[in-house]
């Protein structure tokens, strides 16, 4: 009954330094239409290198040393995504697959009002449409994240970081994609607001039915937004549940340490010795 | 025993074309040495506000900061004297130390300046604060800061801190910019250098979760007044106001999450 979106098979990424670091090792997925997947791990562990690294955004020194990434399009048609020449990769991405990037409250345009950073998308991605529908869209979207199209010719300063937060969401969403990875998506963000936003993610999936690769180190926090959690480790797999048996039967070592790593809001107290 | 009161403080700032804004309302608690007070809130609530009152960066347009007793100096020989009893670790480990220089002297420097040991113990001192710190001297003193690791970074802020040997640190989000997997051992270290020291420690957050098991009182602050004083058990487990409640609601407790979604799972 689920139907797969995304095939990652034996996927490999090296940093082609000295000495060579392999940050991906064969890593193998399956990621599920509309699920959210979470992709937890400590810092270095290969799990920004394998998010960017399914839809070729890696710079060099990084390469792709083998595996595929097949995209199983809403059309029938399944994509191959190693074998896209660069012109179908600029349409493939953001049209299929979207991001909202780590400190996404910093990565708007400061010199440019939010409606026209929108439009740009359209224009880009969808030559036909006029300026009037443009705007029309635009508008729409800052409705969808909450931010009101009145915000439209607001600059990015003038808005709070929960704001710019909803309009690179709204960004990412507006040519309905199918898949939207999100790197530490809340990390700057107070609890209220990080609450509101995620609140928002899972609502907007329900309602256009994309899939989300959520990455962040905040464990509890991907407890309770995924449906699965792959937890990573020197650039590999350790262990791939439903975020329930994640919590409940983690079977992997690392696993296990990685959960009493983080002190429990309402657990025992015990954790910092005082 | 030192005692820092904060006794009635208000602070306003105005702000160009939108009047006057008031960060701090009647704002009073009491820290004592050997005592952690965990301070929440959200954004704009008021906690760096306090910060910068404390270490007399803004002055509180009324009220009073007492130190022992006697108000905080305003200029001078007198105030830097007081800085050195209080003394700041701030949040971003990458930011608040200068890439141009050695880990030797991010902390001798305070040593110097105050004058906290006679010059031929210095990099004794520098090697002992170090190793106070659990990191081994002779590896990391001659390094930069981009050769160290966040979690090392942070630690030898920390013995930056100590340097002075401070009675109070005010400790801004000191480990929200690191691993989860390594937050547990910083904050390990500053409970640890508390008890040993007899520290009295601001730990400003809006961790719920780390401010609960670090703190002794947690002050809840909400749009520049204190909506809630007590201990951390019973603030974040017994929260008598709305807008605790709501700050407890929204933070991460997957405890509560698998225990709500499925009788039978959770851990309780």
């Amino acid at each position: 009954m689920s139907e797969a979106l995304l095939s990652i098979q034996d996927f490999s990424v090296v940093y082609d330094v000295d000495p060579p670091v392999a940050a991906v090792k064969n890593v193998t997925l399956e990621l599920q239409r509309g699920e959210i997947l979470g992709l937890a791990g400590e810092s270095g562990c290969g799990k920004t290198t394998l998010a960017y690294g399914v839809q070729r955004l890696l710079k060099a020194p990084a390469v792709i040393t083998g595996g595929s990434v097949t995209f199983h399009d809403a059309t029938g048609e399944n994509i191959d995504i190693n074998a896209l020449d660069p012109e179908q990769m600029r349409r493939f991405r953001w049209d299929k697959v979207s991001m909202v990037f780590q400190g996404a409250m910093n990565a708007l345009n400061p010199v440019a009002p939010i409606g026209a950073q929108l439009e740009d998308v359209f224009e880009v991605h969808r030559p036909g449409m006029s300026a009037r529908q443009r705007r029309a869209e635009a508008k729409e979207l800052l409705e969808i994240v909450k931010v009101g199209a009145q915000r439209i010719r607001s600059f990015p300063h003038e808005l709070s970081g929960g704001m710019r937060q909803r309009v690179m969401i709204a960004m990412a969403l507006a040519l309905r994609p199918q898949l939207m990875v999100m790197d530490e998506p809340t990390t700057a963000l107070d609890v209220l607001v990080q609450r509101e936003i995620l609140r928002q993610i899972s609502q907007l999936r329900h309602e256009f039915g994309f899939s989300v690769i959520f990455i962040t180190h905040d464990l509890p926090l991907l407890l309770e937004i995924s449906d699965r959690i792959a937890i990573m480790r020197d650039g590999e797999i350790v262990e791939l549940d439903t975020a329930e048996q994640i919590w409940n039967n983690p079977t992997n070592e690392y696993t296990r340490t990685l959960l009493s790593s983080f002190p429990r809001l309402t657990g025992e107290r015990g954790v910092v010795v005082r | 025993m030192t005692v820092l009161d904060f006794t009635h403080v208000t602070k306003i700032y105005n702000v160009r074309g939108a009047g006057q804004m008031k960060a701090l309302d009647d704002v009073s608690f009491t820290l004592r040495s050997g005592q952690t007070i965990g301070l929440v809130g959200q954004s704009g609530s008021g906690k760096s506000t306090i910060a910068k009152i404390l270490t007399q960066l803004e002055r509180p347009t009324s009220g009073e900061v007492l130190l022992d007793g006697a108000p905080i100096p305003r200029r001078g020989r007198a105030l830097r004297a007081y800085r050195q009893q209080l003394r700041m670790v701030f949040q971003d480990p990458f930011a608040s130390l200068n890439p141009y220089h050695s880990i030797r002297y991010h902390i001798e420097r305070p040593l110097r300046l105050d004058g906290v040991v006679p010059r031929e113990q210095i990099e004794a001192e520098v090697r002992r604060l170090l190793e106070r710190v659990r990191l081994e001297p002779r590896t990391v003193i001659d390094r930069r800061p981009h050769e160290l690791s966040g979690g090392q970074r942070q630690r030898v802020a920390i013995a930056r801190a100590l340097a002075s040997r401070p009675r109070l640190l005010v400790a801004d989000e000191p480990v929200s910019m690191l691993d989860v997997s390594i937050r547990l051992g910083v904050l390990n270290l500053l409970a640890d250098l508390q008890r040993e020291e007899g520290l009295g420690v601001l730990y400003i957050t809006h961790d719920l979760a780390t401010a609960r098991h670090f703190s002794d009182e947690i002050i809840v602050l909400n749009q520049g007044r204190i909506v809630e004083h007590g201990p951390a058990d019973d603030v974040i487990l017994r929260p008598q106001d709305p807008y605790t409640r709501e700050l407890r609601a929204a933070s991460p407790d997957p405890e509560k999450h698998f225990a709500s979604q499925s009788p039978a799972g959770g851990l309780r």
